[in-house]
């Protein structure tokens, strides 16, 4: 049995690297953390070698580099477009007021910053005692329920967990029905 | 074959399987690769805690340690993953690609005939037959690159040259090779 590097940064083994449209990126993160199997694969001599070995002739592979390099100036445009509506994204935490007295807290928009969703309803379920579940609202978004009001707690609990959730990305909303007149009637009668 | 595939979407069960099942596995594995006997108790202990995952579409996944081994189809042969193929490289017989094909490979393309015919790729002397699960490998790497079933035996694909000759199963960076179980 024999062990395997992967790359961090594209999973692939080092030497598949320079297919893959992080190709730069690869080639860092091997330098730093594998110093010797960078010289072995990123040498001028491997480079030299794998062109004598390359079957390609010299017109195509200069073709197939400049195709590289647009595919690699996408990848990295996209990269950023990403980043920045991950920026923009915010995650709400809402307290509902589900009948009378009785509240849910209601997360939504957790999966953006990749957090497992079925995971952190569970976790929140067991450490609050109540009930937890990922259900799709109306806007057809997964969210997480809670039953009970922990709208504070869940941000606490948030920002402990999962540092990738920026502290301002992060909104409180509370919702609760206005006791107006007939809202109270109408209440009563809700009953599961 | 996993070119679109989400476990977490299509994940329909999971349990740990009994030792007879193993025995089972073990059995039927030794029968598909004669190869793979020899480390047969490395990769599939007699006690091993195989976990089977049942997937939609007649998809099951055996797992040992939070780790993809095989995968099966339905009722076709039991498959090895890449990552199983890179520890163990001589599980199962080899062909090889040109350079040239690397890159369509890597992004999911079955291999046609020429890409494992012409300078650079290589096919074993011996004749491999048609269906033989084979470990794609690339000119001037060390690891495999994908899994593929042949589509004709080698032979036939020395003297035809034509159309496709592997099909692929699972390739490097595909949804099933990036999939991590925890």
């Amino acid at each position: 049995m024999s062990t395997i590097l992967y790359c961090g940064v594209c999973t692939l083994p080092p030497e598949y690297c320079e297919f893959s449209a992080s190709r730069k990126k690869c080639e860092q993160w091997l330098q730093q953390t594998h110093p010797a199997e960078h010289a072995r694969l990123y040498s001028d001599q491997a480079i030299t070698e794998k062109l004598a070995m390359t079957t390609l002739s010299d017109e195509k592979v200069a073709k197939e580099a400049a195709k590289m390099e647009k595919a690699m100036s996408k990848e990295e445009a996209r990269m950023a477009r990403e980043l920045e509506k991950k920026m923009a994204s915010k995650v709400v935490i809402k307290r509902v007021e589900r009948n009378k007295r009785k509240r849910v807290t209601t997360v939504t928009g957790l999966e953006v910053f990749g957090v497992d969703l079925k995971k952190t309803a569970k976790e929140f379920a067991n450490h609050f005692a109540c009930g937890g579940s990922v259900s799709k609202n109306p806007q057809g978004q997964d969210e997480i329920v809670v039953q009970g009001d922990f709208s504070d707690e869940i941000l606490q609990i948030i920002l402990k967990k999962h540092p990738s959730v920026p502290r301002d990305n992060i909104e409180l909303v509370e919702e609760d029905k206005k006791a107006k007149k007939g809202t109270s009637a109408s209440g009563a009668t809700e009953q599961d | 074959m996993f070119k679109k595939f989400s476990l977490q979407e299509s994940l329909s069960g999971q349990n740990s399987v009994k030792s007879s099942v193993v025995r089972g596995i073990r059995s039927k594995l030794s029968e598909q690769f004669p190869t793979m006997e020899p480390f047969m108790d490395d990769i599939l202990p007699k006690k091993a805690n195989l976990i089977q995952i049942k997937c939609k579409d007649h998809f099951t996944f055996y797992a040992i340690d939070n780790e993809i081994l095989f995968f099966q189809h339905f009722n076709d042969p039991i498959t090895p993953t890449l990552r199983l193929l890179h520890r163990y490289p001589d599980i199962l017989p080899r062909v090889q690609v040109d350079r040239g094909a690397i890159k369509f490979v890597l992004s999911g393309a079955n291999i046609m005939c020429p890409g494992l015919t012409s300078k650079g790729a290589w096919l074993p002397d011996q004749n491999i037959p048609e269906g033989t699960i084979v470990a794609v490998m690339a000119e001037g790497k060390e690891h495999a690159l994908a899994v593929g079933v042949m589509k004709m035996s080698s032979d036939d694909i020395k003297s035809i040259n034509k159309n496709i000759g592997v099909d692929l199963i699972q390739y490097l960076g595909d949804p099933l090779w990036k999939t991590r179980l925890d």
